[in-house]
Protein backbone atom coordinates (compact mmCIF):
# COMPACT_ATOMS: atom_id res chain seq x y z
CA UNK A 1 0.00 0.00 0.00
CA UNK A 2 3.02 2.15 0.65
CA UNK A 3 4.35 1.84 -2.74
CA UNK A 4 4.99 5.27 -4.46
CA UNK A 5 5.01 4.44 -7.92
CA UNK A 6 1.11 4.17 -8.96
CA UNK A 7 0.90 7.74 -6.75
CA UNK A 8 3.39 9.48 -9.57
CA UNK A 9 1.45 7.59 -12.20
CA UNK A 10 -1.75 9.06 -10.65
CA UNK A 11 -0.55 12.48 -10.52
CA UNK A 12 1.01 12.23 -14.25
CA UNK A 13 -2.27 11.00 -15.95
CA UNK A 14 -4.42 13.57 -14.50
CA UNK A 15 -1.92 16.15 -15.27
CA UNK A 16 -1.71 14.78 -18.86
CA UNK A 17 -6.05 14.63 -18.35
CA UNK A 18 -6.13 18.09 -17.72
CA UNK A 19 -3.41 19.16 -20.08
CA UNK A 20 -4.53 17.15 -23.36
CA UNK A 21 -8.07 17.15 -21.67
CA UNK A 22 -8.30 20.88 -22.22
CA UNK A 23 -5.92 22.00 -24.81
CA UNK A 24 -5.85 19.26 -27.65
CA UNK A 25 -7.55 18.94 -30.82
CA UNK A 26 -11.30 17.41 -30.85
CA UNK A 27 -13.85 16.20 -33.45
CA UNK A 28 -16.36 19.39 -34.30
CA UNK A 29 -19.78 18.08 -33.97
CA UNK A 30 -22.99 19.71 -34.45
CA UNK A 31 -24.65 20.80 -31.03
CA UNK A 32 -21.72 19.24 -28.77
CA UNK A 33 -19.22 21.36 -29.98
CA UNK A 34 -16.56 22.28 -27.58
CA UNK A 35 -18.25 20.14 -24.45
CA UNK A 36 -17.40 16.80 -26.41
CA UNK A 37 -14.64 17.20 -23.36
CA UNK A 38 -17.02 16.37 -20.72
CA UNK A 39 -16.01 12.42 -21.72
CA UNK A 40 -12.60 13.22 -20.16
CA UNK A 41 -14.16 14.61 -16.78
CA UNK A 42 -17.78 13.50 -17.10
CA UNK A 43 -17.99 9.79 -18.51
CA UNK A 44 -14.70 9.15 -16.68
CA UNK A 45 -16.18 9.34 -13.28
CA UNK A 46 -18.67 6.80 -13.69
CA UNK A 47 -16.13 4.59 -14.82
CA UNK A 48 -13.97 5.41 -11.92
CA UNK A 49 -16.77 4.89 -9.69
CA UNK A 50 -17.61 1.44 -11.30
CA UNK A 51 -14.29 0.50 -10.98
CA UNK A 52 -14.69 1.64 -7.22
CA UNK A 53 -17.96 -0.24 -6.43
CA UNK A 54 -16.41 -3.33 -7.77
CA UNK A 55 -13.23 -3.65 -5.66
CA UNK A 56 -15.36 -2.00 -2.33
CA UNK A 57 -17.68 -5.85 -2.70
CA UNK A 58 -15.02 -7.88 -3.44
CA UNK A 59 -13.80 -6.53 0.06
CA UNK A 60 -17.13 -7.02 1.58
CA UNK A 61 -17.01 -10.96 0.07
CA UNK A 62 -13.74 -11.15 1.80
CA UNK A 63 -15.43 -9.67 5.06
CA UNK A 64 -17.75 -12.32 4.86
CA UNK A 65 -15.35 -15.04 3.88
CA UNK A 66 -12.90 -14.60 6.91
CA UNK A 67 -14.53 -12.00 8.56
CA UNK A 68 -11.16 -9.49 9.54
CA UNK A 69 -12.29 -5.33 10.29
CA UNK A 70 -9.65 -4.82 7.75
CA UNK A 71 -11.46 -5.95 5.17
CA UNK A 72 -14.43 -3.99 6.13
CA UNK A 73 -12.70 -0.75 6.23
CA UNK A 74 -11.42 -0.93 2.87
CA UNK A 75 -15.05 -1.99 1.74
CA UNK A 76 -16.51 1.31 3.36
CA UNK A 77 -13.72 3.23 2.32
CA UNK A 78 -14.21 2.14 -1.67
CA UNK A 79 -17.67 2.54 -0.87
CA UNK A 80 -17.11 5.95 -0.02
CA UNK A 81 -14.60 7.00 -2.82
CA UNK A 82 -17.39 5.34 -5.62
CA UNK A 83 -20.57 7.85 -3.46
CA UNK A 84 -17.95 10.89 -4.10
CA UNK A 85 -17.29 9.84 -7.67
CA UNK A 86 -21.03 9.50 -8.31
CA UNK A 87 -21.76 13.04 -6.65
CA UNK A 88 -19.52 14.67 -9.11
CA UNK A 89 -20.30 12.69 -11.74
CA UNK A 90 -24.29 13.57 -11.53
CA UNK A 91 -22.89 17.26 -10.71
CA UNK A 92 -20.90 17.41 -13.99
CA UNK A 93 -23.38 16.05 -15.88
CA UNK A 94 -26.45 17.71 -14.97
CA UNK A 95 -24.40 21.42 -16.14
CA UNK A 96 -22.96 19.46 -19.28
CA UNK A 97 -26.77 18.34 -20.16
CA UNK A 98 -27.76 21.82 -19.34
CA UNK A 99 -25.71 23.45 -22.24
CA UNK A 100 -26.53 20.39 -24.79
CA UNK A 101 -30.02 18.96 -23.90
CA UNK A 102 -31.29 22.11 -22.85
CA UNK A 103 -32.22 20.84 -19.10
CA UNK A 104 -30.10 20.45 -16.04
CA UNK A 105 -32.42 17.28 -15.41
CA UNK A 106 -33.92 15.19 -18.11
CA UNK A 107 -35.95 12.04 -17.84
CA UNK A 108 -33.60 9.55 -19.50
CA UNK A 109 -33.05 5.96 -18.22
CA UNK A 110 -29.33 6.58 -17.29
CA UNK A 111 -30.05 9.96 -15.20
CA UNK A 112 -32.59 7.82 -13.37
CA UNK A 113 -30.46 4.20 -12.62
CA UNK A 114 -27.62 7.01 -11.47
CA UNK A 115 -29.70 8.77 -9.17
CA UNK A 116 -30.69 5.42 -7.84
CA UNK A 117 -28.12 4.39 -7.21
CA UNK A 118 -26.40 7.25 -5.31
CA UNK A 119 -29.66 6.46 -2.97
CA UNK A 120 -28.70 2.63 -2.52
CA UNK A 121 -25.35 3.83 -1.43
CA UNK A 122 -26.58 7.01 0.88
CA UNK A 123 -28.59 3.68 2.45
CA UNK A 124 -25.67 1.71 2.89
CA UNK A 125 -24.35 4.47 4.77
CA UNK A 126 -27.53 4.90 6.77
CA UNK A 127 -27.65 1.51 7.42
CA UNK A 128 -23.99 1.64 8.56
CA UNK A 129 -24.32 4.62 11.16
CA UNK A 130 -27.62 2.61 12.74
CA UNK A 131 -25.82 -0.09 14.01
CA UNK A 132 -23.66 0.20 16.60
CA UNK A 133 -21.93 -3.18 17.30
CA UNK A 134 -18.64 -2.73 15.10
CA UNK A 135 -18.57 -6.81 13.94
CA UNK A 136 -22.74 -6.48 13.27
CA UNK A 137 -21.98 -3.27 11.83
CA UNK A 138 -19.32 -4.57 9.20
CA UNK A 139 -21.05 -8.01 8.42
CA UNK A 140 -24.74 -6.80 8.14
CA UNK A 141 -23.42 -3.66 5.78
CA UNK A 142 -21.16 -6.16 3.79
CA UNK A 143 -24.61 -8.31 3.09
CA UNK A 144 -26.24 -4.67 2.43
CA UNK A 145 -23.83 -3.48 -0.43
CA UNK A 146 -23.30 -7.05 -2.10
CA UNK A 147 -27.55 -7.08 -2.25
CA UNK A 148 -27.18 -3.56 -3.57
CA UNK A 149 -24.86 -4.05 -5.88
CA UNK A 150 -26.62 -7.51 -7.81
CA UNK A 151 -29.72 -5.03 -8.17
CA UNK A 152 -27.33 -1.86 -9.42
CA UNK A 153 -25.72 -3.44 -12.29
CA UNK A 154 -28.81 -4.77 -13.84
CA UNK A 155 -30.16 -1.25 -13.71
CA UNK A 156 -27.34 0.36 -15.20
CA UNK A 157 -26.19 -2.06 -17.78
CA UNK A 158 -29.44 -3.60 -18.86
CA UNK A 159 -32.81 -1.60 -18.25
CA UNK A 160 -31.39 1.48 -20.61
CA UNK A 161 -30.76 -0.21 -23.46
CA UNK A 162 -34.71 -1.81 -22.92
CA UNK A 163 -35.56 2.16 -23.23
CA UNK A 164 -34.91 4.89 -25.16
CA UNK A 165 -31.89 7.30 -23.95
CA UNK A 166 -30.52 10.01 -24.98
CA UNK A 167 -26.90 8.09 -24.02
CA UNK A 168 -25.12 6.40 -26.71
CA UNK A 169 -25.64 2.61 -26.62
CA UNK A 170 -28.80 2.62 -25.55
CA UNK A 171 -31.88 2.38 -27.57
CA UNK A 172 -30.95 1.32 -30.63
CA UNK A 173 -28.68 3.90 -31.11
CA UNK A 174 -25.11 2.73 -31.62
CA UNK A 175 -23.13 1.47 -28.49
CA UNK A 176 -20.01 3.02 -27.34
CA UNK A 177 -17.34 2.37 -29.26
CA UNK A 178 -19.19 2.62 -32.41
CA UNK A 179 -19.84 5.90 -31.83
CA UNK A 180 -18.21 8.59 -32.95
CA UNK A 181 -15.57 7.72 -29.95
CA UNK A 182 -12.51 8.52 -32.16
CA UNK A 183 -8.91 7.97 -31.92
CA UNK A 184 -8.38 11.62 -30.50
CA UNK A 185 -10.56 10.93 -27.83
CA UNK A 186 -9.55 7.65 -27.17
CA UNK A 187 -5.76 8.53 -26.25
CA UNK A 188 -7.21 11.05 -23.70
CA UNK A 189 -10.06 9.06 -22.02
CA UNK A 190 -8.54 6.00 -21.49
CA UNK A 191 -5.80 7.39 -19.46
CA UNK A 192 -8.01 9.46 -17.37
CA UNK A 193 -10.11 6.73 -16.81
CA UNK A 194 -6.95 5.35 -15.05
CA UNK A 195 -5.87 8.25 -13.51
CA UNK A 196 -9.18 8.87 -12.24
CA UNK A 197 -9.45 5.25 -10.48
CA UNK A 198 -5.86 5.67 -9.31
CA UNK A 199 -6.88 8.73 -7.24
CA UNK A 200 -9.49 7.38 -6.05
CA UNK A 201 -8.03 4.25 -4.65
CA UNK A 202 -5.11 7.01 -3.22
CA UNK A 203 -7.93 8.87 -1.14
CA UNK A 204 -9.66 5.48 -0.23
CA UNK A 205 -5.91 4.24 1.52
CA UNK A 206 -4.97 6.92 3.54
CA UNK A 207 -8.73 6.88 4.98
CA UNK A 208 -8.06 3.41 5.78
CA UNK A 209 -5.12 4.47 7.32
CA UNK A 210 -6.50 7.20 9.36
CA UNK A 211 -9.25 4.83 10.65
CA UNK A 212 -7.35 2.21 11.73
CA UNK A 213 -4.79 4.42 13.40
CA UNK A 214 -8.32 6.34 15.19
CA UNK A 215 -8.95 2.49 16.18
CA UNK A 216 -5.23 1.85 17.34
CA UNK A 217 -5.72 5.19 19.41
CA UNK A 218 -9.21 4.09 20.90
CA UNK A 219 -7.89 0.81 22.08
CA UNK A 220 -4.55 2.53 23.65
CA UNK A 221 -6.92 4.82 25.50
CA UNK A 222 -9.30 2.23 26.66
CA UNK A 223 -6.44 -0.60 27.85
CA UNK A 224 -4.59 2.35 30.06
CA UNK B 1 -21.71 -41.66 -8.38
CA UNK B 2 -25.46 -43.13 -7.68
CA UNK B 3 -24.51 -43.03 -4.03
CA UNK B 4 -23.70 -39.28 -4.80
CA UNK B 5 -27.05 -38.55 -6.62
CA UNK B 6 -29.29 -40.54 -3.51
CA UNK B 7 -27.98 -38.35 -1.14
CA UNK B 8 -28.46 -35.18 -2.70
CA UNK B 9 -31.86 -35.86 -3.43
CA UNK B 10 -32.33 -37.27 0.05
CA UNK B 11 -31.15 -33.59 1.27
CA UNK B 12 -33.90 -31.77 -0.95
CA UNK B 13 -36.15 -34.20 0.17
CA UNK B 14 -35.74 -33.17 3.66
CA UNK B 15 -35.45 -29.39 2.83
CA UNK B 16 -38.27 -29.42 0.96
CA UNK B 17 -40.07 -31.12 4.04
CA UNK B 18 -38.62 -28.47 6.11
CA UNK B 19 -39.92 -25.64 3.90
CA UNK B 20 -43.76 -26.75 3.48
CA UNK B 21 -43.64 -27.06 7.51
CA UNK B 22 -42.23 -23.63 8.08
CA UNK B 23 -44.52 -22.23 5.37
CA UNK B 24 -47.33 -24.05 7.01
CA UNK B 25 -46.17 -22.68 10.25
CA UNK B 26 -46.00 -18.64 8.81
CA UNK B 27 -49.38 -19.37 7.21
CA UNK B 28 -51.12 -20.90 11.33
CA UNK B 29 -49.41 -17.88 13.20
CA UNK B 30 -50.85 -15.19 10.79
CA UNK B 31 -54.29 -17.30 10.68
CA UNK B 32 -53.97 -17.01 14.27
CA UNK B 33 -53.03 -13.41 14.83
CA UNK B 34 -56.24 -12.22 12.09
CA UNK B 35 -55.41 -8.28 12.95
CA UNK B 36 -52.26 -8.53 11.46
CA UNK B 37 -53.67 -9.61 8.05
CA UNK B 38 -56.92 -7.79 8.56
CA UNK B 39 -54.81 -4.87 9.14
CA UNK B 40 -52.50 -4.87 6.02
CA UNK B 41 -55.84 -6.07 3.91
CA UNK B 42 -57.64 -2.54 5.24
CA UNK B 43 -54.61 -0.92 4.56
CA UNK B 44 -54.24 -1.58 0.70
CA UNK B 45 -58.46 -0.46 0.99
CA UNK B 46 -58.28 2.67 2.68
CA UNK B 47 -55.55 3.81 0.57
CA UNK B 48 -56.98 2.42 -2.67
CA UNK B 49 -60.06 5.02 -1.58
CA UNK B 50 -57.71 7.92 -0.30
CA UNK B 51 -56.11 8.45 -4.07
CA UNK B 52 -59.75 7.69 -5.47
CA UNK B 53 -60.79 10.72 -3.04
CA UNK B 54 -57.92 13.02 -3.60
CA UNK B 55 -57.72 12.56 -7.30
CA UNK B 56 -61.79 13.46 -7.19
CA UNK B 57 -62.51 11.44 -10.48
CA UNK B 58 -65.96 10.07 -11.13
CA UNK B 59 -65.63 6.33 -12.36
CA UNK B 60 -63.24 5.50 -14.61
CA UNK B 61 -62.29 9.08 -15.69
CA UNK B 62 -58.44 8.69 -15.01
CA UNK B 63 -55.97 8.97 -17.49
CA UNK B 64 -54.33 5.27 -18.11
CA UNK B 65 -50.48 6.19 -17.31
CA UNK B 66 -52.13 8.07 -14.01
CA UNK B 67 -54.31 4.76 -13.58
CA UNK B 68 -50.84 2.65 -14.00
CA UNK B 69 -48.68 4.66 -11.71
CA UNK B 70 -51.15 5.07 -8.73
CA UNK B 71 -51.89 1.08 -8.66
CA UNK B 72 -48.44 0.38 -8.63
CA UNK B 73 -47.53 2.43 -5.64
CA UNK B 74 -50.24 1.59 -3.87
CA UNK B 75 -49.13 -1.88 -3.86
CA UNK B 76 -45.61 -0.93 -3.85
CA UNK B 77 -45.95 0.70 -0.36
CA UNK B 78 -48.16 -2.01 0.86
CA UNK B 79 -45.97 -4.71 0.11
CA UNK B 80 -43.49 -2.91 2.15
CA UNK B 81 -45.78 -2.65 5.51
CA UNK B 82 -47.02 -6.13 4.66
CA UNK B 83 -43.46 -8.07 4.34
CA UNK B 84 -41.61 -5.30 7.00
CA UNK B 85 -42.94 -7.74 9.86
CA UNK B 86 -41.67 -10.79 8.43
CA UNK B 87 -38.97 -11.13 11.12
CA UNK B 88 -40.20 -8.62 13.82
CA UNK B 89 -43.74 -10.69 14.36
CA UNK B 90 -41.66 -13.39 16.28
CA UNK B 91 -39.43 -13.07 19.60
CA UNK B 92 -36.09 -13.74 19.67
CA UNK B 93 -36.29 -17.23 21.84
CA UNK B 94 -38.60 -18.57 19.18
CA UNK B 95 -35.87 -17.74 16.63
CA UNK B 96 -33.52 -18.83 18.36
CA UNK B 97 -35.83 -22.33 18.31
CA UNK B 98 -35.54 -22.14 14.31
CA UNK B 99 -31.96 -21.25 14.19
CA UNK B 100 -31.41 -24.66 15.82
CA UNK B 101 -34.42 -26.98 13.74
CA UNK B 102 -34.22 -25.81 10.69
CA UNK B 103 -31.20 -24.26 8.28
CA UNK B 104 -31.12 -20.63 7.29
CA UNK B 105 -31.54 -22.12 3.64
CA UNK B 106 -35.21 -23.40 4.20
CA UNK B 107 -36.17 -20.45 6.39
CA UNK B 108 -35.30 -17.83 3.94
CA UNK B 109 -37.04 -19.80 0.44
CA UNK B 110 -40.04 -20.47 3.22
CA UNK B 111 -40.58 -16.89 3.65
CA UNK B 112 -40.16 -15.90 0.65
CA UNK B 113 -42.78 -18.23 -0.62
CA UNK B 114 -45.57 -17.43 2.08
CA UNK B 115 -44.38 -13.83 1.55
CA UNK B 116 -44.95 -13.86 -2.25
CA UNK B 117 -48.55 -15.44 -1.36
CA UNK B 118 -49.17 -12.32 0.78
CA UNK B 119 -47.94 -10.07 -1.82
CA UNK B 120 -50.27 -11.54 -4.78
CA UNK B 121 -53.19 -11.54 -2.71
CA UNK B 122 -52.89 -7.76 -1.71
CA UNK B 123 -52.00 -6.67 -5.51
CA UNK B 124 -55.19 -8.96 -6.51
CA UNK B 125 -57.35 -7.33 -3.77
CA UNK B 126 -55.60 -3.81 -4.54
CA UNK B 127 -56.50 -4.45 -8.31
CA UNK B 128 -60.13 -5.62 -7.25
CA UNK B 129 -60.86 -2.70 -5.40
CA UNK B 130 -59.13 -0.34 -7.90
CA UNK B 131 -61.53 -1.77 -10.23
CA UNK B 132 -64.66 -0.97 -8.80
CA UNK B 133 -63.75 2.35 -7.97
CA UNK B 134 -61.83 3.80 -10.38
CA UNK B 135 -62.73 1.74 -13.59
CA UNK B 136 -61.01 -1.01 -15.15
CA UNK B 137 -59.05 -0.35 -18.38
CA UNK B 138 -57.15 -3.75 -18.81
CA UNK B 139 -57.65 -4.86 -22.24
CA UNK B 140 -55.17 -7.90 -21.91
CA UNK B 141 -56.89 -10.07 -18.27
CA UNK B 142 -53.85 -13.02 -18.32
CA UNK B 143 -50.87 -10.73 -18.92
CA UNK B 144 -51.95 -8.30 -16.08
CA UNK B 145 -52.12 -11.24 -14.12
CA UNK B 146 -48.94 -12.84 -14.71
CA UNK B 147 -46.86 -9.36 -14.49
CA UNK B 148 -48.87 -9.30 -11.06
CA UNK B 149 -47.14 -12.79 -9.95
CA UNK B 150 -43.73 -12.48 -11.56
CA UNK B 151 -44.07 -8.90 -9.44
CA UNK B 152 -45.05 -10.39 -6.69
CA UNK B 153 -42.12 -12.80 -6.75
CA UNK B 154 -39.69 -10.12 -6.88
CA UNK B 155 -40.70 -8.06 -4.38
CA UNK B 156 -41.22 -10.41 -1.78
CA UNK B 157 -37.90 -11.86 -2.34
CA UNK B 158 -35.98 -8.32 -1.97
CA UNK B 159 -38.31 -7.52 1.08
CA UNK B 160 -37.60 -10.54 2.57
CA UNK B 161 -34.03 -10.22 2.60
CA UNK B 162 -34.48 -6.05 3.21
CA UNK B 163 -36.70 -6.87 5.84
CA UNK B 164 -34.00 -9.41 7.76
CA UNK B 165 -31.29 -6.99 7.58
CA UNK B 166 -33.96 -3.92 9.03
CA UNK B 167 -34.88 -6.26 11.66
CA UNK B 168 -31.20 -6.40 12.68
CA UNK B 169 -30.74 -2.61 13.01
CA UNK B 170 -33.73 -1.85 15.24
CA UNK B 171 -36.09 -2.32 12.42
CA UNK B 172 -37.50 1.11 12.15
CA UNK B 173 -39.74 1.36 9.37
CA UNK B 174 -37.70 4.27 7.54
CA UNK B 175 -34.84 2.59 7.30
CA UNK B 176 -36.84 -0.74 5.67
CA UNK B 177 -38.14 1.45 3.24
CA UNK B 178 -35.10 3.37 2.01
CA UNK B 179 -33.03 -0.03 2.28
CA UNK B 180 -35.46 -1.14 0.05
CA UNK B 181 -36.81 1.49 -2.28
CA UNK B 182 -33.72 1.85 -4.47
CA UNK B 183 -33.41 -2.15 -4.59
CA UNK B 184 -37.54 -2.37 -5.55
CA UNK B 185 -37.35 0.40 -8.46
CA UNK B 186 -35.61 -1.59 -11.47
CA UNK B 187 -38.50 -4.83 -10.31
CA UNK B 188 -40.95 -1.48 -10.17
CA UNK B 189 -40.15 -0.57 -13.70
CA UNK B 190 -40.41 -3.20 -15.75
CA UNK B 191 -43.99 -3.81 -14.03
CA UNK B 192 -45.40 -0.95 -14.68
CA UNK B 193 -43.78 -1.20 -18.31
CA UNK B 194 -45.12 -4.44 -18.79
CA UNK B 195 -48.86 -3.79 -17.39
CA UNK B 196 -49.20 -0.42 -19.25
CA UNK B 197 -48.85 -2.28 -22.57
CA UNK B 198 -51.46 -5.16 -21.47
CA UNK B 199 -53.58 -2.57 -20.08
CA UNK B 200 -53.51 -1.13 -23.75
CA UNK B 201 -53.89 -4.64 -25.00
CA UNK B 202 -50.71 -4.58 -26.86
CA UNK B 203 -49.75 -7.81 -28.97
CA UNK B 204 -47.80 -9.90 -26.38
CA UNK B 205 -44.90 -10.42 -28.25
CA UNK B 206 -44.38 -6.63 -27.13
CA UNK B 207 -43.50 -7.44 -23.66
CA UNK B 208 -41.97 -10.59 -23.94
CA UNK B 209 -38.42 -9.50 -23.78
CA UNK B 210 -39.43 -7.36 -20.57
CA UNK B 211 -41.03 -10.58 -19.19
CA UNK B 212 -37.94 -12.37 -19.49
CA UNK B 213 -35.82 -9.47 -17.86
CA UNK B 214 -38.25 -9.13 -15.26
CA UNK B 215 -37.54 -12.99 -14.83
CA UNK B 216 -33.91 -12.62 -14.72
CA UNK B 217 -34.18 -9.90 -11.97
CA UNK B 218 -36.12 -11.46 -9.53
CA UNK B 219 -33.84 -15.10 -10.26
CA UNK B 220 -30.75 -12.38 -9.79
CA UNK B 221 -32.37 -10.89 -6.66
CA UNK B 222 -33.82 -14.20 -5.01
CA UNK B 223 -30.20 -15.95 -5.59
CA UNK B 224 -28.37 -13.22 -4.05
CA UNK B 225 -31.25 -13.66 -0.97
CA UNK B 226 -30.72 -17.45 -0.90
CA UNK B 227 -26.46 -16.72 -0.64
CA UNK B 228 -26.47 -13.94 1.58
CA UNK B 229 -29.44 -14.84 3.83
CA UNK B 230 -27.06 -17.45 6.15
CA UNK B 231 -25.01 -14.63 7.11
CA UNK B 232 -27.89 -12.47 8.36
CA UNK B 233 -29.40 -15.31 10.40
CA UNK B 234 -25.99 -16.50 11.99
CA UNK B 235 -25.31 -12.95 14.11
Amino acid sequence: MKATWWKVLAIALLAYTLIAGLLADVPRLPILNETIRALYFHVAMWFAMLAMLTVGIVYSIKYLRNGRLEDDDMSLEFTNAAILFGVIGIATGSLWARFTWGAYWTNDPKLNAAAIGLLMYFAYLILRNSLTDIFQRAKISAVYSIFAYAAFIPLIFILPRLTDSLHPGNGGNPGFNAYDMDSQLRIVFYPAVIGWSLLGTWVTTIRVRYRRLERKMEEKMINQ
Amino acid sequence: MLRYFINTLYLCHQMLDEIIALVKKEATLEWRQKYALNGILLYVISTVYITYLSIGVKGGTVQIPTWNALYWIIILFSAVNAVAKSFIQENSGRQLYYYMIASPESIIISKILYNTCLTLVLSLLGYLVFSVVMGNPVQDQPMFLLNLLLTSIGFSSCLTMVSSIAGKAGNNGTLMAILSFPILIPILLLAIQISKNAIDGLDRGVSLDKIITLLAINGVIAATSYLLFPFIWKS
